[in-house]
């Protein structure tokens, strides 16, 4: 198990740097540094000056080096629009999109795993076949259609809910929050939706596929011939068993949630990561792209980690295998 | 050990049917099979795939895969009729009253939970006991397995069982809340040749021990030989022939049961070639009419073609087969002659 | 004559086969296919189905700007049956000649993602050692991060190598080439997989023997055992990269307002939708919804039917 994890820690190191090096790459050929730093009156020897100081002139692989040493400590220059620290807007900015990505998660999960466990033990009944139905439906809708819908609906005609930014929200001094007003809630309630929506048809149906598989499974059946109640079979020994695919696919979809949420906060104008990056898109603003690559990259690692750690704690398989094998076909 | 028949019988089937819808028309996989498990008593129930043996066994612990479905006949266990009963009321049955084992150890356990918690698990669904209690009987029924070291073997997964093993945790369970009846389809058929007879005499031995009765589903001449008390033969759907295991494999009535007897090597008696049943069982929907055997028959006469056989009585044991037709014509007569 | 009864024949044994058997016997599946091929043939035809040729800034007249859909309110007028956006763009030819646009886009993209996808596939599986090591591990690096995000940063990438006003008029290029590279990991990964397994075949161990190229034996060989589950991720790709597409102009970083997709439209409209002018989104979205619904109906068909082992 030791080895395992070990094995998967230098792995998640080796894809950062494979990142971080895309991000250099970026950083340091894609635009020009110096031109975001200076005016356009600057002289040919200013500029070289500026260069050797800078240490644009060391060979690639120092510079490479000293990219990810100031990239550790949050370090990633100067946007190309506004001038700022890069790492500081980032930072302003991550609370807005977490706090939207965490309430989309809950959303998807805690609906989308029990309408699967539902529509999996029956597979027959009418409700089933409508949650099918609207899942297919939920897969064929983009993300930014169902919020422009949602909009349209709930903030346009019916006047409920906030259709863009965060409403009010608590400054905590390092982190400000939408869960202590009311307003804020309110405004977090369509993204969310939105943003939770193609998760949770996803692990709707991911669940669903997996609970007829175990369902039709030898040990399954034993349980029957052992007669255990309905509630243990299903919840005790089904469910459970449906887990790890569930575990790999929910941690992969709650890294794809906070990419997706450029698209959801576009729609609703929530000033989040994701709106920062697609105006650094617009603009070429390139070291808040790379620096937004880098933050997705170690986002992704932590979160595949995570997953490889929960296996443990499911699967005795694994405990004692070393992890040698993934169960399950995946 | 031969069936006190005094007794009331402990499980009574009485014309069971079980059919299966499909798209071209309902197939009869299970056709009129009516037999008695005595207390205590070991009934072997042979035939090959497909002959509706695993079918039979499945109906009894009320566990049909749909679309199979009884569609006629009863089943009544210790004088109780259990084949209407509601979901619920069967759950409380099985397990408690019935205990059942499948072909495959390696599939029957849940890979996710240790081999003590789905033991306790099971026996605090059906007996009122505390949680150590029911280790307490779950560690007793291991060591009576025969599983070694099993103070520290209770709280180890599936996975880390051999297949042997595996098969006596799978014993275990179906023993611990002390049924009546254990339906054991193919219990060994999935292990090793070496481990089979061990895992037989093992079931043997607990059943005479707690005075189980075993309904043993096997395709296994051998195993029913050695285990059984009577034997019920299979064919496509229907009880060839029923007796005491001695009756039946020494002195086979029906046709069908002669060539599976002459099919078995057995030890000490030389013989020139094990004889073998030409062509193969037919296919439910292609079931001829008459006796279902008449096209691989080697003793068929023109009854056989046109009129079904019920069991018959021959000495100890029961074959369907127009041979022992005592009272009436036997087999050389047509039908038609005998309406005419 | 000749080609007249091979067609036939091709006919014949086309109507016995299992496919076509599996679709007859799915209403949703001739909905579906039915639901396409309109849309496909609409949009193609729209230069001479079209009443008006909306991107055209002489044909527009303000006055004829916000008419809302004839059938839903008195204010309409019938030369626009869906109603005109603010600029007065008859929104019924703008959403024909968009789904052209975004049909085109997202066939090119996936073209683009299997033709990159088989030929790396064909070289990873066929080379293998370091070649095969370094596509994969490149492939593995990629499928960690969404599509959609991969194609923005390649649209970016380029709008920083290129200035603006050049980006428009390449911004098509741009879009196929982002879509179709975020797209072709999984072409590779079937490609790789069946190449691996007929490589150790006898045949191909048997045509290195006499000389002839092992390369063109597995383009012959491999090819066509891999049609089948290709299809099936092509089809399923076109309804993700009309998403994708649409997503992306959406959100600004995809096709201009002088080149609408229907995710344009859809952007176009959503900068007004507070004021209550719901039909210049509603409708492109609609279109783009079904548009997405059936092609992805039409995937999963032939995935079941195929039955390649797909999940």
């Amino acid at each position: 198990m030791f080895v395992f994890i070990l094995k998967r820690l230098l792995q998640s190191v080796a894809v950062l740097l494979a990142v971080g090096f895309v991000a250099f790459s970026l950083f340091r050929y894609v635009g020009d540094p110096i031109n975001a730093m200076v005016g356009q009156d600057t002289s040919a020897e200013e500029r070289e000056t500026l260069r050797e100081k800078l240490g644009l002139n060391d060979p690639a692989p120092i510079q490479f080096l000293t990219f990810i040493a100031n990239a550790a400590q949050g370090k990633f220059g100067l946007s190309y629009r506004t001038s700022e620290p890069v790492g500081r807007m980032i930072l302003e900015r991550v609370p807005a999109t977490l706090e939207l990505s965490f309430c989309a998660a809950i959303f998807a999960l805690f609906v989308g795993v029990p309408m699967g466990v539902y529509t999996g033990l029956y597979p027959r009944h009418w409700t089933s076949q409508l949650f099918q139905a609207v899942s297919l439906i939920g897969v064929s809708l983009p993300t930014f259609l169902i919020g422009i819908v949602l909009i349209l609906i709930f903030a346009v005609w019916l006047k409920l809910l906030p259709s863009f930014g965060r409403g009010e929200t608590v400054d905590l001094g390092w982190w400000t929050t939408n869960f202590l007003t009311w307003s804020g809630l309110k405004a977090l309630i369509l993204p969310s939706i939105t943003l939770g929506l193609f998760q949770l048809t996803l692990l709707m149906r991911l669940v669903r596929s997996e609970m007829l598989e175990v369902m039709r499974t030898d040990y399954i059946k034993f349980a029957r011939a052992r007669g255990l109640t309905n509630r243990a079979i299903n919840f005790g020994h089904a469910l459970k068993n449906t887990l790890v695919p569930v575990i790999t696919v929910a941690g992969l979809q709650l890294g794809a949630l906070i990419a997706f949420a450029i698209v959801t906060e576009t729609v609703f104008a929530w000033p989040g990561v994701g709106q920062l990056f697609i105006q650094s898109v617009q603009f070429a603003d390139i070291p808040v792209m790379a620096a937004y690559l880098l933050l997705i990259g170690l986002l992704f690692v932590v979160i595949n980690l995570t997953v490889d750690l929960l296996y443990f704690a499911v699967d005795p398989r694994l405990r004692s295998q070393g992890g040698a094998a993934r169960v399950a076909g995946h | 050990m031969a069936a006190p028949s005094n007794n009331p019988p402990l499980l009574e089937v009485k014309n069971l049917r079980v059919e299966f819808p499909t798209r071209r028309g309902t197939l009869l996989a299970v056709d009129d099979v009516s037999f008695d498990i005595a207390p205590g008593e070991v009934l072997g129930v042979v035939g090959e795939s497909g002959a509706g043996k695993s079918l039979t066994g499945n109906a009894i612990i009320g566990l049909l895969e749909p679309p199979g479905r009884i569609a006629g006949g009863e089943i009544r266990l210790e004088g109780r009729r259990i084949d209407d009963l509601p979901y619920e009321e069967m759950r409380k049955v099985r397990g408690a009253r019935i205990g059942a084992i499948f072909q495959d150890p390696l599939t029957s356990l849940n890979p996710l939970y240790s081999v003590g918690h789905q033991l306790i698990e099971t026996i605090q669904t059906h007996l009122p006991l505390s949680s150590a209690e029911a280790r307490t009987r779950a560690l007793d029924l291991l060591k009576e397995v025969g599983i070694p070291g099993a103070e520290t073997r209770i709280d180890h997964y599936p996975h880390q069982f051999s297949g042997g093993m595996r098969q006596r945790v799978v014993i275990a369970l179906a023993l611990c809340a002390g049924p009546r009846l254990i339906v054991a389809d193919e219990p060994t058929t999935a292990l090793d040749v070496s481990i089979q007879a061990q895992i037989i005499a093992l079931l043997k031995r607990l059943c005479r021990e707690h005075g189980t009765a075993v309904m043993l589903v096997t395709h296994d001449m051998g195993v029913i030989a050695e285990t059984a008390d009577r034997v019920a033969v299979m064919y496509a759907g229907r009880i060839a022939e029923i007796g005491p295991v001695r009756d039946v494999v020494k002195h086979a009535k029906h046709p069908y049961t002669k060539g599976l007897m002459g099919s078995i090597p057995s030890l000490g008696v030389r013989t020139e070639r094990l004889t073998q049943i030409d062509g193969a069982m037919p296919r439910l929907t292609e079931i001829p009419t008459g006796c279902a055997f008449n096209p691989r028959c080697t003793e068929r006469g023109g009854r056989c073609l046109v009129e079904r056989p019920d069991l018959m009585a021959v000495g100890a044991t029961r074959a369907a087969c127009w041979q022992h037709d005592r009272g009436g014509v036997g087999p050389a007569i047509v039908r038609e002659a005998v309406d005419a | 004559m000749a080609t007249g009864a091979a067609f036939s024949g091709w006919l014949h044994r086309a109507a016995d086969s299992d496919i076509w058997w599996s679709f007859k016997s799915s209403p949703m599946t001739i909905a579906a296919a039915t639901a396409t091929f309109l849309i496909v043939a609409v949009a193609f035809l729209s230069p001479v189905l079209a009443p008006h040729t909306p991107f055209d800034p002489a044909t527009l007249n303000l006055s004829d700007g916000l008419k809302p859909p004839v059938l839903l309110s008195a204010d309409g007028d019938w030369r626009f049956p869906l109603g005109t956006d603010d600029q007065g763009r008859d929104i019924l030819s703008s959403i024909m000649y968009g789904t052209r646009l975004s049909l085109l886009v997202g066939l090119a993209s996936v073209v683009v993602a299997m033709a990159l996808g088989i030929v790396l596939g064909l070289l990873s599986g066929y080379l293998g050692g370091t070649v095969d090591a370094v596509i994969m591990r490149v492939a593995d690096v990629q499928l960690t991060f969404p599509a959609i995000l991969v194609a923005l940063l390649i649209d970016g990438v380029v709008r920083g190598l290129i200035s603006v006003k050049r980006h428009d008029e390449i911004a098509v290029f741009v879009i196929v080439g982002a879509i179709g590279l975020s797209f072709w990991v999984q072409y590779a990964r079937t490609v790789r997989g069946s190449v691996m397994v007929e490589k150790n075949k006898e045949y191909v161990q048997a045509a290195r023997v006499i000389g002839l190229s092992p390369l063109l034996i597995m383009v012959r060989h491999v090819l066509p055992n891999v049609t089948g589950p290709v299809l099936v991720i092509a089809t399923i790709n076109l309804g993700l990269a009309i998403i994708t597409e649409a997503t992306l102009s959406f959100l600004g970083v995809g096709l201009p307002s002088t080149q609408p997709s229907l995710g344009t439209l859809i952007r176009l409209g959503n900068e007004v939708l507070q004021s209550g002018d719901w039909w210049i989104t509603v409708f492109p979205g609609a279109t783009l919804a079904a548009l997405v619904l059936a092609v992805n109906l039409l995937g999963d068909w032939l995935r079941d039917a195929l039955n390649p082992k797909l999940r």
